[in-house]
């Protein structure tokens, strides 16, 4: 991507954004990371896959998680989710240290994961009644703010990608989490269903009480959605940075995509998670390998 | 739900996908397309087709004479004082009596070429099951043969039914927990190599010789096959389906009657009517078990008359039996499970 010589830096914020973020950090925290580190064993001894994470979501805050693959962004959520066990550090939910999973954190998930053998409105109910809550009309009502109130008695299978997804962000919502964690929840979704489904993402968290942290490989969709970016790297996993997205809202990525905030950040981005290569291994190329590709050579060098 | 209470300006039209399905085209070509649906009257003439072919051979071999026919039925004996009306005989030997009858000037013996007689042609075996089930047996104590068939079935039944009621839920359990799984499952992958026949005997000496064996029988065969089968069509379930469940705030014994039984529900359906067909097989040594009874004892007994036809009638009847039980089963269970995405999976 070429870069405009004339962008700002995306550190400059409108005093509109800045007054905004000034706001969202006195807010309560409502999930805290410190010093969250985890390893695995492997045959070749202790593998790091996330080391020393430390970041705070606020109350009502959008925070995305960036990084390269191999970064650890789903292993994080899946501890947060309490999905998965952590080695060292704590995760506070509300102060509290969060201890397996629990309905005060919703998860949607990257592949399908509605039940398939409940209605639309009974996967929606679900959660509640695992608490002993919830009725039919409490689903269609948060049916009802995805936007498919007419396809309560629809089963899964009758549904879209994108439907599905809605379908599972509602369920998520009918707890009444805390926080809702997204794992890469667009990444099967074709291109034009994820932008619609980005903007509807935008248009529920702003009309309910919740914190989002949202995991994603796309730069665009986390510029487009977060106040905050979490910049991840790679082996072992690690805060790279916490980008604030000076981007305004209400968001229009129409609008917004050739905005020099949204470029600068697109840049800052690009610049930490794909570095420019100065390894020489990059640049290495096998001989061998160049024989091989040509077309109707003779095959005497073969050993 | 103070959440939900400004919730009114989110509400947003279903943006719907449509998706474009292809009409599918009946020329050949589309016949032989690698894992494709068949146009349907090609499915139903496909299936027809398959009961059809076996059916035409064996015609064939019974009414046309010079395909196989080893035998000569005898129409009239001659000058061979052994032969009889309506005996079979090799045709070597009819040969070689006709050349001897004719050497000496004698009458000739005239045959027909038939077929040996445990092969009986269609319309014999036709007729076989229609007075299978119209003549009283011949002897007074006999059974007729839906009688012999319905102690089968109650056999058959009860087995299952014991089987199934330790086997689902113990195949469930080794499929959801580990621990239990590695407790049961080694011993059961050992006694499943067993052949249930052994037990036989064992059987007898403990259950007696009525129907006690023979169910024991069919539940020796079936159960541990049923609860390998079903701890892995439980493993099988996608583990997302779980992490869901569990952070919707689903706990232990929810999450095995809310998420795993029903998730499995379709696939252990499926499973079961394998298995019933599994249990049919072991029906016949069962049977002759301690005293024979069933249809298996109808079989032996009119094998023994050699009254062929009857034989094949009644290995047929439990084909007959079997193929619809299971089209029966197949069609309630997509009916039980609508939700299913699949729908070639029968």
């Amino acid at each position: 991507m070429a870069i405009l010589p004339t962008l700002p830096s995306y550190l400059q914020q409108s005093l509109a954004v800045r007054a905004r973020f000034e706001r969202l950090k006195r807010r309560e925290v409502i999930l805290e990371v410190k010093n969250l580190g985890k390893q695995f064993p492997s045959p070749r001894g202790a593998v790091t896959a996330l080391h020393d994470i430390n970041f705070k979501t606020h109350r009502r805050e959008f925070v995305c998680v960036i990084g390269p693959s191999g970064c650890g962004k789903s292993t994080l959520i899946r501890i947060l989710a309490g999905l998965e066990s952590y080695t060292s550090g704590q995760v506070l939910l509300d102060g509290k240290p969060v201890v397996g999973p629990g309905p005060d954190r919703g998860m949607v998930f990257q592949g399908y994961t509605l039940f398939p053998w409940l209605t639309v409105k009974k996967n929606v109910m679900f959660g509640p009644q695992m608490n002993n809550r919830g009725t039919a009309s409490e689903a269609l009502q948060w049916l009802d703010l995805v936007g498919l109130s007419k396809f309560a008695d629809a089963y899964p299978h009758q549904l879209s990608g994108g439907m599905k997804q809605r379908v599972a962000i509602a369920r998520a919502l009918a707890n009444q989490p805390r926080i809702l964690l997204m794992d890469e929840p667009f990444g099967a979704l074709d291109a034009q269903t994820r932008c619609k489904m980005q903007a509807h993402l935008l248009e529920i968290w702003k009309n309910i009480d919740i914190t989002i942290l949202f995991i994603t490989h796309d730069l665009e969709e986390a510029i487009f959605l977060a106040d905050r970016i979490l910049v991840l790297k790679a082996h072992p996993g690690e805060v790279q940075e916490l980008i604030e997205v000076p981007v305004p809202r209400p968001r229009n990525f129409n609008e917004q995509y050739l905005s020099a905030e949204f470029l600068a950040t697109k840049a800052r981005l690009e610049q930490l998670i794909h570095p420019p290569q100065t390894d020489d291994e990059e640049v290495m190329v096998r001989p061998q390998m160049i024989r091989m590709a040509r077309v109707g050579d003779d095959v005497e060098n073969i050993e | 739900m103070s959440a939900l209470q400004q919730s009114s300006k989110a509400r947003l039209e279903p943006f719907e996908e449509s998706a474009v399905v292809e009409k599918p085209k009946s020329t050949w070509g589309s016949w032989f397309a690698v894992r494709k649906e068949l146009p349907p009257h090609g499915k139903w003439t496909l299936t027809i087709g398959s009961f059809l072919l076996p059916l035409l051979l064996w015609c064939a071999l019974s009414y046309v004479p010079f395909i196989w026919h080893p035998m000569m039925r005898i129409t009239a004996p001659g000058s061979v004082d052994y032969f009889a009306q309506n005996m079979l005989v090799e045709k070597s030997v009819f040969n070689d009596e006709t050349a001897n009858a004719r050497a000496q000037g004698k009458a000739l013996p005239q045959g027909i070429p038939a077929n040996p007689i445990y092969l009986p042609a269609p319309h014999q075996v036709a007729k076989a099951f229609y007075t299978a089930f119209t003549t009283a047996p011949e002897r007074r104590d006999g059974q007729w043969l839906h009688q012999s068939l319905w102690h089968s079935i109650q056999i058959i039944f009860w087995g299952f039914v014991i089987s199934s009621l330790v086997g689902v839920p113990l195949g469930i359990l080794c499929g959801t927990y580990t621990v239990i799984s590695r407790l049961q499952e080694p011993f059961i992958e050992f006694f499943r190599y067993l052949p249930a026949p052994a037990f036989g005997a064992l059987a007898v000496a403990i259950l007696g010789i009525y129907d006690g064996p023979k169910i024991a029988i069919i539940v020796i065969g079936t159960f541990f096959q049923q609860v390998l089968v079903i701890a892995n069509t439980t493993r099988k379930l996608d583990i997302a389906l779980l992490e869901a469940a569990l952070t919707l705030g689903a706990k232990k014994l929810q999450l095995l009657f809310r998420v795993v039984v029903p998730g499995i529900l379709p696939d252990l359906y499926r499973d079961q009517r394998i298995l019933l067909g599994w249990a049919w097989t072991y029906l016949i040594v069962a049977e002759l078990i301690g005293t024979s009874s069933g249809i298996t004892w109808f079989i032996t007994q009119q094998a023994r008359y050699k009254n062929f036809e009857n034989v094949y009638a009644a290995i047929m009847i439990i084909g007959i039996i079997g193929l619809v039980t299971d089209l029966v089963l197949a069609g309630v269970g997509k009916w039980l499970f609508r939700w299913e995405r699949s729908p070639n999976k029968a």
